[in-house]
């Protein structure tokens, strides 16, 4: 459905999107996922055709978009505040797109009918939008978006604004939304858990490159480097040395999977992969602090030289704060990173 | 961004240009020595120095009055609140004729006050003074009164818990916050002071004269076109380093304030010191507005035998002594006539000028901005303001030198007096349309696109709907200001189609009872073709999407 190939955008000296290779295919839901200023919301505007590329093409269809302006792309996109048209009611937002296609006038009523039902505002169409609450905007804005039928959807921070309870259930409601009309989607967000959970398929973007791209499941258990893990929450990296199934390192002998990189590497231990043994031999480590966060508790551990360690442990297993313990490590909870690209 | 500086170019530029090069140059050579010498005459001093004095006791006095006003506007709720501020706000649009005239019956020869009291005060600076308050009331009301409105009282309140006194926290928290716009409206009061023109030639008689009536004097009575041009000079000087004083302050208002809806702020007055100060502004309101307009109507009923409407009817008939070519009732369809196309040309120049100033911004917005951009812009929106403050006289004669010959051959066309009148019309224009066309977001038209509206489309959905009110607005200000131009159209207009405020001038420059009370009677109808225009506009306003004036 959608094609970029090498597409590059330049403001001034600093490149917000680099050479970037992507494809979206029918059907599928993909999430970009990225810190602000990564270039993710380039990327969108580069296939919405309101932003010029300076390299590189943009496939629609097959078709190159070169040449081709923005109401003729045939594409929707949800913008992160909105953007509803505040002089229009509800339905007058909705049939927007149906108006500028020619759409007549049963037809539109009709559709948008149709629309308010399936984002669960049946019969709003004349209340003004400046009456919604944040989650009926956002649904308005998706009701707009969908209403002319684009080949493909495009959310910019779909949940952003809105709060924590509504996000996490608006999220699975889009998800089932999509895959019952079997919408292409496009989203980015800076949501680590709103992008997980609504893609098929996540894209992880720093500075105007692709860091990683694969499934949620694949990314997230293996991350392809530091800056992936970082921006995932984990912060237990460390520098390593590599050979056979062990990695020396500042916390010790930690095991590693079979087939991993060999050599001076960088490595990262996930939270639960950590356990506590009692002291037997080697330094003990002390239990900086404590930090209960409902199905576990996150401990950080201060080796006698070295980085902080994060662990995550049942309930029933945590030391006091200052007790001195000793360490072990799950060899599937550890990564071996790739190189950073620079 | 290149039709209105076309216009400009070739519409201001090229008249004040070659009239400063008529003056100063002679065969071929420029006389510059000719500014020290015509700067050390002691009569021209005498004119610098009194337009720089009275245009700073004016702003001060204006200043003084209005600003208790501009509270009672801001942060009291009464009923006819609408009303008031119209009424606070005919003088503004009013032309400046009928300012001087007003006054003319109010403090005059045969006025009210010499009536009875025997008190007169034309040919006295403090009716000047009293005039230029009167017009411009209003700039100060609505400029800072707009902002005081909206300022968050919670602010104050803030201070207040915080250990301030009421005194205290309203020095410390409001009135920096309000500072820049009393600075600009201070400025914007100056600017319209010190090139005042026909309230001072009516009322300072042949004691008082400003920079702008001795530029006519130059011009016209003593055909001095150096002096003339040396004057000019000074005078755009002076207005470029005001107006650049003013982009400043403006540019410092830019600043983030908390604002809050005028109406959750303002309450009925409460208490003893409250109601005396609403009743003191009532009261301003009521002497130095309402009496003069009254007066005004009141002297154009009054004929030597008791009231009646001689002097309307004898405005229908041709005059008998020959000044006027054609009844002078004509004078009103004149008027409206040229005000009509002034307006549209105003609009259309205004409107591309206004869309050009907010386009580049939000371009160079996304590509994180460039300082000299923005002081690019900023500089052609102070140029814009250039002819509220240059001499109009200067620009009316401008015209009659350099549209004579091809291919602008324009001296015997009536687009002459529209086209002036729009000069002075399009800082109105692009005042009011700026912050409304900035305040609309690129991103509804970048949605409309992405909904497939082409841009003529999504600006017709999405622009237009949003600025159409700010629109209106704007025409009713510049057909205002186009029906009171005097300066400029005093030149302009043909001798068998005077305007409206030009036959005022002209019927006062004459003796005779008839004469006088036909001049109030003109200036009535005109009141009152403002005062509709006014009211209808009041209709369509509010405080926050349109502009300060």
């Amino acid at each position: 459905m959608l094609v970029l190939d090498g597409a590059t955008v330049r403001f001034g000296e600093r490149a917000a999107l680099d050479a970037v290779d992507l494809e979206v295919a029918d059907h599928e839901i993909v999430s970009v996922l990225g810190p602000s200023g990564s270039g993710k919301s380039t990327l969108l505007r580069v296939v919405a055709g309101l932003q010029a590329l300076d390299g590189g093409r943009v496939l629609l269809g097959g078709a190159d978009q070169r040449g081709v302006p923005a109401h003729r792309r045939g594409v929707g996109l949800m913008f992160q505040d909105h953007q509803l048209f505040p002089q229009r009611d509800v339905g007058g937002n909705v049939a927007f797109g149906l108006r500028m296609r020619g759409a007549g006038r049963a037809e539109q009523t009709e559709r948008v009918t149709e629309l308010l039902d399936l984002v669960g505002l049946p019969g709003a169409g004349r209340r003004s939008v400046a009456a919604l609450s944040g989650g009926e905007q956002q649904r308005v804005a998706l009701a707009r978006a969908l209403a002319p039928r684009p080949r493909l959807l495009m959310l910019d921070e779909p949940l952003g604004q809105l709060d924590r309870g509504l996000r996490e259930r608006l999220v699975v409601e889009l998800r089932q939304l999509f895959g019952r009309l079997g919408t292409t989607v496009l989203a980015v967000t800076h949501d680590q858990g709103e992008a997980f959970a609504l893609a098929d398929r996540v894209v992880v973007m720093r500075d105007g490159r692709i860091a990683q791209s694969g499934a949620p499941v694949e990314v997230w258990s293996r991350p392809a480097s530091e800056f992936v893990a970082r921006f995932l929450g984990f912060d237990n990296v460390v520098a390593a040395r590599v050979t056979g199934p062990v990695a020396e390192t500042a916390w010790g002998k930690v095991p590693v999977p079979d087939g991993s990189p060999q050599g001076e590497r960088r490595l990262l231990v996930r939270p639960g992969g950590v356990r506590l043994v009692p002291v037997e031999e080697g330094p003990a480590w002390t239990v900086e602090s404590r930090t209960f966060r409902g199905s576990h508790v996150a401990v950080r551990l201060r080796p006698v030289d070295g980085p902080p360690l994060d662990a995550e442990l049942p309930l029933r297993e945590v030391p006091g704060e200052g007790a001195a313990v000793g360490v072990e490590f799950r060899a599937e909870d550890v990564v071996v990173l790739a190189d950073d690209i620079p | 961004m290149a039709v209105p500086v076309a216009f400009f170019a070739l519409f201001f530029a090229w008249p004040v240009a070659s009239i400063v090069e008529r003056g100063l140059r002679v065969d071929g050579v420029w006389q510059f020595g000719r500014f020290g010498e015509t700067l050390s005459r002691p009569e021209i001093l005498d004119v610098l120095w009194f337009t720089l004095w009275q245009a700073l006791a004016s702003t001060g006095l204006t200043l003084l009055i209005a600003l208790p006003g501009a509270y009672v506007f801001a942060r009291f709720e009464f009923r006819g609140k609408g009303l008031l501020r119209a009424v606070v706000t005919v003088p503004f649009v009013m032309p400046t004729v009928m300012v001087g005239t007003a006054f003319l019956a109010l403090v005059g020869r045969g006025g009210l006050l010499d009536e009875l009291w025997g008190v007169r005060l034309d040919t006295t600076v403090w009716a000047i003074l009293i005039a230029h308050v009167f017009f411009n009331y209003a700039v100060v009301v609505r400029t800072v009164g707009g902002l005081w409105a909206q300022l968050d009282p919670r602010q104050e309140e803030a201070a207040r818990v915080l250990g301030a006194s009421r005194w205290k926290a309203w020095r410390t928290v409001t009135l920096p916050a309000l500072a820049p716009s009393v600075a600009a409206a201070a400025l914007m009061v100056f600017l319209f002071t010190a090139s005042s023109f026909a309230v001072v030639q009516i009322l300072g008689g042949s004691t008082y004269s400003t920079l702008e009536t001795e530029i006519y004097r130059q011009t016209v009575v003593r055909f001095d076109l150096t002096t003339a041009a040396v004057l000019t000079m000074v005078q755009f000087v002076a207005v470029g380093v005001v107006l650049a004083v003013h982009a400043r302050t403006v540019r410092r208002r830019e600043t983030a304030l908390r604002m809050v809806a005028p109406e959750e702020a303002a309450r009925r007055p409460r208490g003893v010191g409250q109601w005396a100060l609403f009743a003191a502004v009532l009261l301003s309101v009521a002497l130095l507005i309402v009496l003069p307009l009254g007066v005004l109507v009141e002297r154009s009923f009054a004929t030597s035998h008791g009231y009646g409407l001689d002097y309307y009817r004898a405005l229908q008939t041709p005059d008998p002594s020959g000044t006027f070519l054609v009844p002078l009732l004509d004078t009103i369809g004149n008027s409206l006539r040229y005000a009509v196309v002034a307006t549209l040309i105003a609009l259309v120049i205004g409107g591309l000028a206004a869309a050009a100033l907010t386009l580049p911004r939000s371009r160079l917005r996304s590509r994180g901005g460039t300082p000299t951009a923005g002081r690019l812009v900023r500089g052609f929106d102070a140029l814009l303001m250039l002819p509220l403050g240059v001499s109009a006289v200067t620009v009316g004669f401008g015209f009659l030198i350099t549209l004579d010959e091809p291919p602008f051959d324009l001296r015997a066309s009536w687009i002459l007096v529209p086209l002036a009148q729009a000069l002075v019309g399009v800082p109105f224009v692009v005042r009011t349309m700026l912050p409304v066309l900035r305040a609309v977001d690129e991103r509804l038209r970048e949605a409309a696109a992405v909904l497939g509206a082409s841009p003529w489309r999504a600006w017709r959905e999405v622009d237009l709907p949003l600025v159409r009110r700010a629109l209106l607005i704007a025409a009713g200000f510049a057909f205002a200001v186009s029906l009171g131009e005097f300066g400029a159209t005093v030149f302009i207009a043909r001798p068998d189609s005077p305007t409206l405020p030009v036959a005022v001038a002209r019927l006062l420059g004459r003796p005779g009872e008839l004469n006088y009370g036909q001049a109030m009677a003109l200036s009535t109808i005109l009141m009152v073709v403002c005062a509709v225009s006014l009211l209808l506009l009041e209709r369509l306003r509010t405080d926050r999407t349109s502009g300060e004036f």
